[in-house]
């Protein structure tokens, strides 16, 4: 609970703080490669019959939206005097952001990541030990991210003196859900700003994949108070009725996990359920506590994708606009490939695209995802 | 009166706590082991309920956990073995458990089946105080003691809204981490029993790698009313998993020489 407090103090204070904002301003503009581009797809909008744009996170250093967040919250561990990093990570695109941070500002990272996910993110592995972190697995549990999770947990309570847990999702207790969330806004900000110049209006619907939710409500939180429909799309693994999925906001129940309140897959006593998705990035039974209350109010619609159709939108942006997505967005392109009919010529789609693919290109290969 | 408390009031020695987890290795043999602690020379029963993902907890508890689960022990399981010891003993029962086991049963649901299993005090490792309201208010109404952690990082201020908020006794993190066996008792242990010391009247456990008579003994030196041992206990359980007779005999010889240890520390 200090630890907490004492984040809570410093990420107050630091926002507040002209020389952190104009540190963290610099860094995300020359270093990590903001602002990403809004790229009009011609290709898809003929298809779809309706103006279709994609927000380029895949393009931001690192290969995914992920590096907002680790640089933000790199800089807040200087601030406050912390001298090593750690991190869970999914798929590990969290894990390779953090290690990145950590390279560029000279601070030590250790990534917690589940074994089973080790074995499917073997690139991703390689890359943090190139860029100098340290990866530990974790046999525990499902050995998936919420196990990374526990485990990140464990020793931030051991180590809190000297050490900053870099969380990488809007997920876990306050302050955490927040101040990922800020960090990550820079997308609808940028977002709306484009929209508004090339179309002179903002968009008449915006998607986005959720598992803990950072890249939906770091592009949603700048549209909650306008007429845009939002849309989170998450992992239907085998389908909804199989039980093997991610799908917390569809298909979960309340529930208290890693100290919030959100929807989570869990048996009928409480046991926190294993979930399955083709993303590993979507794999993990919880999602954040903001995004669970504006799905319960209705503010957010929710969706679920299958292993089977987000490998189809793998493939077919791919193959029609030279593009090639991380599965974790091919959620939310499958499931804009299946709206799509419900828009006019004239309506406009945004769909976020996390993260590129290259690091599932393998994964989806062996499911046949790749030819044809 | 709660059972604690009458403990702590008839008792001028340092209290020995015994954990186990609830379905460890499984409900039937969990009881035996139970009562074999109990037996022993335990003074205060703690009793884990499983969990999935039990954050709090070092590996030797988180295995625990697992065998438990896999053996069928749901809360509801986790009441009828505390049932199945309060058959035969009057000794004092608390429950830690992870909060989302809470709220799934409903929380005065919860505690109501707790108190009617005999539990006297219900600890929530993942429930801060500020958040504890609504848990202490059905603790209250079923009189259950509601208990809380209090970890060397924890400040004067948070200390104080926690004693104001606790009964039974306080739970003294001895070292930051998790749960788990350790060498030695740590200098900042030994700072902390005498700075919560200081402050309240309450009982003060301490806990989190305590294993052997010479840990305990420094912590009742430096003015600690109880200690608890978990850790150590499982993984007696554990590595006498093919052999329950072996376990009991193991569990057995343990608890009385930590007994020992605690007995000559006030003598």
């Amino acid at each position: 609970m200090e630890a907490l407090l004492e984040l809570e103090g410093a990420f107050a204070r630091a926002q507040a703080d002209a020389a952190f904002q104009r540190s963290l301003s610099t860094i995300l503009t020359e270093y990590a490669g903001r602002p990403t581009p809004l790229t009009f797809c011609t290709n898809t909008s003929r298809n779809l019959g309706c103006r279709v744009y994609l927000k380029r996170e895949d393009l931001l250093h690192g290969g995914a939206h992920k590096l907002n967040n680790t640089l933000g919250q790199a800089l807040l561990a200087q601030y406050m005097g912390k001298t090593r990093l750690i991190a869970e990570t999914g798929a590990g695109q969290h894990g390779v952001a953090t290690a990145i941070a950590g390279a560029v500002l000279g601070i030590p990272v250790d990534v917690y990541m589940g074994a089973t996910d080790i074995a499917r993110q073997g690139l991703n592995v390689d890359r943090m030990a190139l860029l100098g972190a340290r990866v530990i697995p974790v046999h525990s549990g499902s050995r998936t991210l919420k196990d990374a999770v526990n485990e990140a947990l464990r020793d931030w309570v051991a180590s809190v003196e000297d050490t900053h847990y870099v969380l990488g999702s809007i997920v876990g207790p306050h302050p955490y859900p927040l101040m990922v969330r800020t960090f990550q806004s820079v997308i609808g900000e940028e977002t709306r700003a484009q929209c508004l110049e090339k179309e002179g209006r903002l968009p008449d619907v915006i998607l986005a994949c959720v598992g803990g939710g950072s890249n939906a409500m770091g592009m949603f939180h700048s549209f909650i108070d306008d007429p845009v429909r939002l849309i989170g799309v998450e992992a239907g693994g085998e389908g909804l009725d199989t039980g093997r999925h991610g799908a917390s906001l569809c298909a979960g129940t309340e529930g208290v996990l890693h100290g919030a309140l959100s929807y989570l897959l869990q048996d009928a006593a409480g046991q926190i359920a294993e979930t399955h998705s083709i993303a590993a990035g979507l794999d993990y039974p919880g999602v954040g506590p903001e995004l669970s209350h504006l799905t319960h109010t209705g503010r957010i619609e929710a969706a679920a994708v299958t292993d089977g159709e987000a490998l189809d939108a793998f493939g077919s942006l791919s193959r029609h606009e030279g593009i090639i997505p991380a599965l974790e967005s091919s959620h939310a392109i499958a499931h804009a490939l299946r709206i799509a009919d419900q828009l006019g010529p004239d309506d406009i789609m945004v769909i976020n695209l996390s993260g590129r693919g290259d690091k599932d290109v393998g994964e989806a290969a062996l499911r046949g995802g790749v030819s044809g | 009166m709660n059972r604690i408390d009458r403990w702590f009031l008839e008792h001028a020695a340092p209290a020995f706590i015994g954990f186990t987890v609830a379905g460890d290795p499984d409900p039937e043999t969990s009881v035996r082991v139970a009562n074999t602690l109990v037996d022993g020379g335990v003074d205060i029963l703690e009793l884990g309920m499983p969990f999935s993902d039990p954050v709090a907890d070092g590996p030797v508890i988180q295995r625990a956990d697992q065998r438990a689960l896999a053996a069928s022990t749901t809360p509801d399981a986790v009441f009828g073995i505390a049932r199945a010891i309060r058959s035969s003993s009057e000794v004092p029962l608390v429950l830690l458990t992870y909060f989302n086991l809470v709220l799934n049963r409903g929380i005065e649901r919860f505690y109501q089946d707790a108190r009617d299993a005999g539990i006297d005090g219900v600890l929530i490792v993942d429930m801060p105080v500020e958040e504890s309201d609504g848990v202490r208010a059905a603790a209250r109404a079923s009189g259950i003691a509601p208990i809380f952690l209090v970890a060397p990082t924890t400040s004067a201020a948070r200390q104080d809204a926690i004693i104001a908020r606790a009964s039974g006794f306080l739970y003294l993190v001895s070292v930051l981490g998790v749960t788990g066996v350790r060498d030695r008792v740590a200098e900042e242990t030994v700072s902390l029993i005498r700075r919560v010391r200081s402050r309240t009247a309450l009982p003060l456990a301490v806990g989190f790698g305590i294993s052997e008579p010479d840990h305990a003994a420094a912590c009742c030196e430096a003015g600690a009313d109880a200690v608890i041992v978990g850790s150590a206990i499982v993984d007696l359980i554990e590595r006498h998993l093919d052999d329950e007779e072996g376990m009991m005999t193991a569990l057995s010889t343990y608890i009385t020489s930590m007994r020992a240890a605690v007995e000559k520390e006030y003598r």
